[in-house]
Parts: C-alpha cells; sequence; structure tokens
C-alpha cells in the first residue's frame, strides 16, 4: 500500500504547505501589529525563547486591524462599491450573454462547435490584453469616441475611459464566456417538443418562451451568475487599468496596502473579510452544482 | 435544416462583434505607422522591430516561458494525482479537507492567493524569483488539471484496468500502458490549460517575483499603467496569434484522435 500513501500523500502535502499554511500565515499577520522592521509586523514567532516566547507571542495577537477596518470609511465603501459594482456586472453579462447562449442553442447543429470554439477563443488569450484592448477604445480620443462623433450622434467626447461604467464593459467583455457557457448547455440539452406542446396549447411564442425556456435556463443563468460574480468581486486588474481613482473595489484597495502602503497587517485583514465576503457566494455556488448534479442523474 | 430566425442571426452577429473587435482594433493598429495608436498612419511592421529589440521584453518572456513549462509539469504530475485521489483512492483519512483544498483555489481572488503564498515564503526566507514563481503557479493550476483529468477518469472503465492486471501486467505497466494512454488527452488538455494560466498571469506572479524576475505580464502591466502604446499592441498581436493558432490546431489533434480511438474501438469489437 506504499504506492498508494505516495499517491495521496505527495499532492496532500503540496496543498497542505502551500495552501492552508499560507492562510495560517495571513490570518496571523492580521491579528499582528504595524511595526517599522522586516518584515513589517510584531509579533513573529521566537521559538528561541521556548514557550513562553510562544505565549508572548499569543499574547500579542488582537482584532485591531479589524477594528481599523470597521472605523475607517474607506473600507466599507470598498466593500460595499465592489459588491455593487459585482452585481450590476454580473446582470449586465446575464443580459448579453443569455440571447447569445439562445441563438447558439438554436443554430443548426453542424455550427455549434464552431460557435462553441469562438466562445471559448477569448478565454485562451489573454485576460490582460482583453483588458488593454478596452483602453484604446474607451479613452477620449479612443475609437468609440472617434466613431460616435463621426457619426455627428456626440459633439465632444465622452468621458469613458477611468470610470465605473469602463470597469461595468471590462467585466462584461472578459467574463462573458463564464456566462454563455453554462447557459447554452442548459439550451441545448432542452427538449424543443416542449415548446412546441406550449404553443399547441394556445401559448404565444413569448409566454412559451417564459414559461418553458426560461425556467428550464435557471440552473446554467444561476451557474454563470456564480461564475461571474465570485471572481468580479475580488477583480484587481479591471479596475485597476479601466477604472479612475474613484473606482473602489477590495482587491485594489489590498493590492494598495500591501506595495504602497506596506502595510501588511491591514492588507491581510482586508483579504481575510473578501474571504469572508465570498464563503456565502461560494456555498450557494456548490449547493447549485450539487443539485444540477443530482438532477441530471 | 432549421433556419435560424432574425433574433437569433442578430443576437450571435452583435454577440460576436462584441468579442471580436476590440481584439481585431488591437491587431490592425500595431500595424500603425504613428506612435499616436488612435490615429492611422499607414502600414509599417515598425513596432514589432523594436519590440524585438526591446532586452526588457525579451528578457521576461523567456522567464515567462521558463516559469510556464516547469510550472505546468509539476501542476500536470500533482494534478493528475489529485485525481486519481478524488476519483479512486475511496476513504480515507482527511478526505474532505483534500477535497476542500483542491477546489478552494478554483473560487480563490488571486490577490489573496498571492498574499498568503507571498507571507509564506518570507516566513520560510526562500529568496523570490522564478522558483516562488513557479511554485505558486503550480499551486493553483494544480486544482485546474485536477479538476479536467478527473472528469475523464470518472468515466473510464476500470474493467480494462482490471483485465491488464489478471493478463500479469504490473501496477506501474498497467498504468502506463491502458490507464494514460486513455486519460492523455485530458492529461494534455490539462497541461495546456496550466501553461495559458501560468501565461496569463499577473496578480499571483507580482506578489510572488522578486526584483530579479519580472514576468511578460508584469511588464505589460507596469507599461499600460502609463497609457496604450503600439509596441504593447504588437506584442498583444503576437500572443493572440500564437494562441489561435495553438487552440485551433490543438482541438483539430484532439478531434482526430477521437475519430481514431472510436475506429480502434470498432476494430476491436469487430
Amino acid at each position: 500500500m506504499l504506492a498508494r500513501r505516495v499517491l495521496i500523500g505527495v499532492p496532500y502535502l503540496w496543498l497542505l504547505v502551500l495552501f492552508l499554511v499560507p492562510f495560517g500565515i495571513v490570518l496571523k499577520i492580521a491579528l499582528s501589529d504595524y511595526a517599522l522592521s522586516i518584515p513589517p509586523y510584531t509579533p513573529t514567532m521566537d521559538f528561541s525563547q521556548g514557550w513562553s516566547g510562544v505565549k508572548r507571542f499569543f499574547a500579542a495577537l488582537d482584532l485591531e486591524n479589524f477594528w481599523f477596518l470597521s472605523e475607517d470609511d474607506l473600507y466599507w465603501k470598498a466593500y460595499l462599491s465592489s459588491l455593487r459594482i459585482a452585481l450590476i456586472s454580473t446582470f449586465l453579462t446575464l443580459l448579453a450573454g443569455f440571447p447569445i447562449a439562445y441563438a447558439m442553442a438554436r443554430a443548426p447543429q453542424e455550427w455549434r462547435p464552431a460557435l462553441m470554439m469562438l466562445v471559448i477563443l477569448p478565454f485562451w488569450t489573454s485576460f490582460l490584453i482583453r483588458v488593454y484592448a478596452w483602453m484604446g477604445i474607451l479613452s477620449n480620443e479612443g475609437f468609440l469616441n472617434q466613431a460616435l462623433m463621426g457619426l455627428g450622434v456626440i459633439g465632444t467626447p465622452l468621458t469613458l475611459l477611468n470610470t465605473d461604467i469602463a470597469v461595468y464593459i471590462g467585466i462584461v467583455y472578459t467574463y462573458l464566456p463564464f456566462m454563455i457557457l453554462p447557459v447554452y448547455a442548459t439550451l441545448e440539452r432542452m427538449d424543443e417538443s416542449l415548446l412546441e406542446a406550449a404553443e399547441d396549447l394556445g401559448c404565444s411564442r413569448l409566454s412559451a418562451f417564459w414559461s418553458v425556456t426560461f425556467p428550464l435556463a435557471r440552473p446554467g443563468m444561476v451557474a454563470g451568475c456564480f461564475l461571474v460574480f465570485i471572481p468580479a468581486l475580488g477583480e484587481f486588474v479591471i479596475p485597476s487599468l479601466l477604472g479612475g481613482s474613484g473606482t473602489l473595489m477590495i482587491g485594489k484597495v489590498l493590492w494598495e496596502e500591501f506595495f504602497a502602503n506596506r502595510d501588511w497587517p491591514v492588507a491581510s485583514a482586508v483579504a481575510i473579510v473578501l474571504l469572508l465576503l465570498l464563503i456565502v457566494p461560494i456555498i450557494l455556488f456548490q449547493r447549485n452544482e450539487q443539485k444540477q448534479r443530482e438532477a441530471n442523474r | 435544416m432549421k433556419r435560424l430566425s432574425w433574433f437569433n442571426i442578430v443576437a450571435l452577429t452583435l454577440g460576436f462583434a462584441f468579442l471580436y473587435i476590440p481584439m481585431l482594433i488591437l491587431i490592425v493598429y500595431s500595424f500603425n505607422a504613428s506612435k499616436l495608436v488612435t490615429v492611422w498612419a499607414g502600414f509599417s511592421t515598425r513596432w514589432y522591430g523594436e519590440l524585438l529589440r526591446n532586452e526588457a521584453f525579451l528578457d521576461a518572456a523567456w522567464v515567462t516561458l521558463r516559469v510556464g513549462v516547469f510550472s505546468s509539469t509539476i501542476a500536470t504530475v500533482l494534478g493528475t494525482m489529485a485525481a486519481f485521489v478524488m476519483v479512486r483512492a475511496g476513504r480515507f483519512y482527511g478526505r474532505t479537507l483534500f477535497s476542500g483544498m483542491i477546489y478552494a483555489p478554483l473560487v480563490m481572488p488571486e490577490v489573496i492567493t498571492g498574499l498568503s503564498l507571498l507571507l509564506l515564503f518570507i516566513a520560510v526566507g526562500l529568496e523570490r524569483g522564478v522558483i516562488t514563481i513557479v511554485l505558486a503557479h503550480a499551486t493553483f493550476s494544480m486544482c485546474y488539471v485536477s479538476v479536467v483529468v478527473s472528469s475523464r477518469l470518472a468515466t473510464f472503465d476500470e474493467s480494462l484496468e482490471q483485465a491488464a492486471l489478471d493478463l500479469g501486467c504490473t501496477p506501474w505497466d498497467a498504468f502506463k500502458s491502458v490507464t494514460l494512454p486513455i486519460i492523455a488527452p485530458a492529461v494534455i488538455a490539462g497541461w495546456l490549460l496550466a501553461f495559458t494560466l501560468s501565461l496569463d498571469d499577473l496578480v499571483i506572479a507580482s506578489f510572488t517575483a522578486g526584483p530579479s524576475a519580472t514576468t511578460l505580464p508584469i511588464k505589460i502591466f507596469s507599461s499600460v499603467r502609463l497609457g496604450v502604446s503600439p509596441e504593447i499592441n504588437a506584442l498583444s498581436t503576437i500572443i493572440i496569434g500564437i494562441v489561435t493558432v495553438g487552440v485551433i490546431s490543438a482541438s483539430l489533434i484532439s478531434k482526430r484522435a477521437i475519430v481514431r480511438q472510436r475506429q480502434d474501438e470498432q476494430a476491436a469489437v469487430g
């Protein structure tokens, strides 16, 4: 049974050391105090003093950083505005993704692999490049303003880059495949004779859509929403490239606490709160997936 | 054959236009002669030339490639092992924790993963550089590999392996000559996924890279922060080109492999 032990032991140990232990360290530093030293926090565990050193270490831990987070307006605003931006952009992604997924599921069978490929291809292309592409489109002298002014729709350029609107566009654009694929998967499995039955029973096409297709697509829509919402909440690249100085998102705040302010204890506390904020949607997502698996069995 | 309704045609056209026009603009304007990125001044490959002479970008590309190859290879080995544990190992002490640790990195915000790994490396006194980025990338991408491989393993017919064992194979031989060839497409797909995740990663690399190692995304990010530049357009075009060729050929190869496997199976039955 040595082989079995190695098989389980190696990945287990790897994840323990490089995934679980680092979280312990984040928690520890979140409970420590800021100090002007290297590394910039106290206390550090000092084993050379034996048991009393360990005791002193635990005695020096406190919730001060979390109080600091709750007292400073900036963090409340950052959490709320991350939630708002993630919710709005998830909804917009659903609005944009549903018609595409719907049309893909209705397309002729032999087109579908190619259409799938077209949806997946951007996902393999660098995330950073896809966000960057929008900088040239949304800037004041960018392509969108040039096009709109050329058409005579607007007289002066719109300010789009470095606003929340640019962040919404960026999130919808980069996460659209995550919405399209699960919705498409549920719609493709749908039995179209159900729609014919509804129409035979006197439903108009629109009401057949609302009472048959829409409820059947719900699991895919829920899965897609979680797949967009969860990463959008902790997003860093999009708000820092497309958002303005007024765009507050936790990912960006954490980054700045760490790299600009060098306040590791506060950055760690921000990380812990972000994690707590994510636990609820993650558990709901897992439940939804579980239910789906059982329903498909 | 059914006809697509007008609504569906419009939805597909607008949808794919939205997905592809930004990248097309990027590609077209990488051949712009002007330094002003939004004003067209004629066709030129000038920026590609400047890019190839830019030592900093070439160094970063080399670091990124090395990190990608090493981290995705480690991730593929560990992720495939983890997939076997998840599908085959049955019950063992700490299984819940194990599967939790496999799925958690998939939903973990990158800023948290990056921060926590950096704090670990500092705590144990590991000097930051290529090695720390490789360790970090291998850790989060092994979870993606294990998801891809375990979905293939779940549908794998174990009796094939049993037959090999009955015919006198050692477990290792049975794995090598029966199991591995069958799950190979999933393992390769896992490696490719890990490799692209590694090439693409900015946030985790920024935390875990020291001053001695700069990856391409870090370099792109720091120059893009100052605004759009034609050199970055050229670099993006090269990356988009490589990815497109890679994804399309990978999908053609896997399609052919599936067809051949089916033919083999039919030949074996007949």
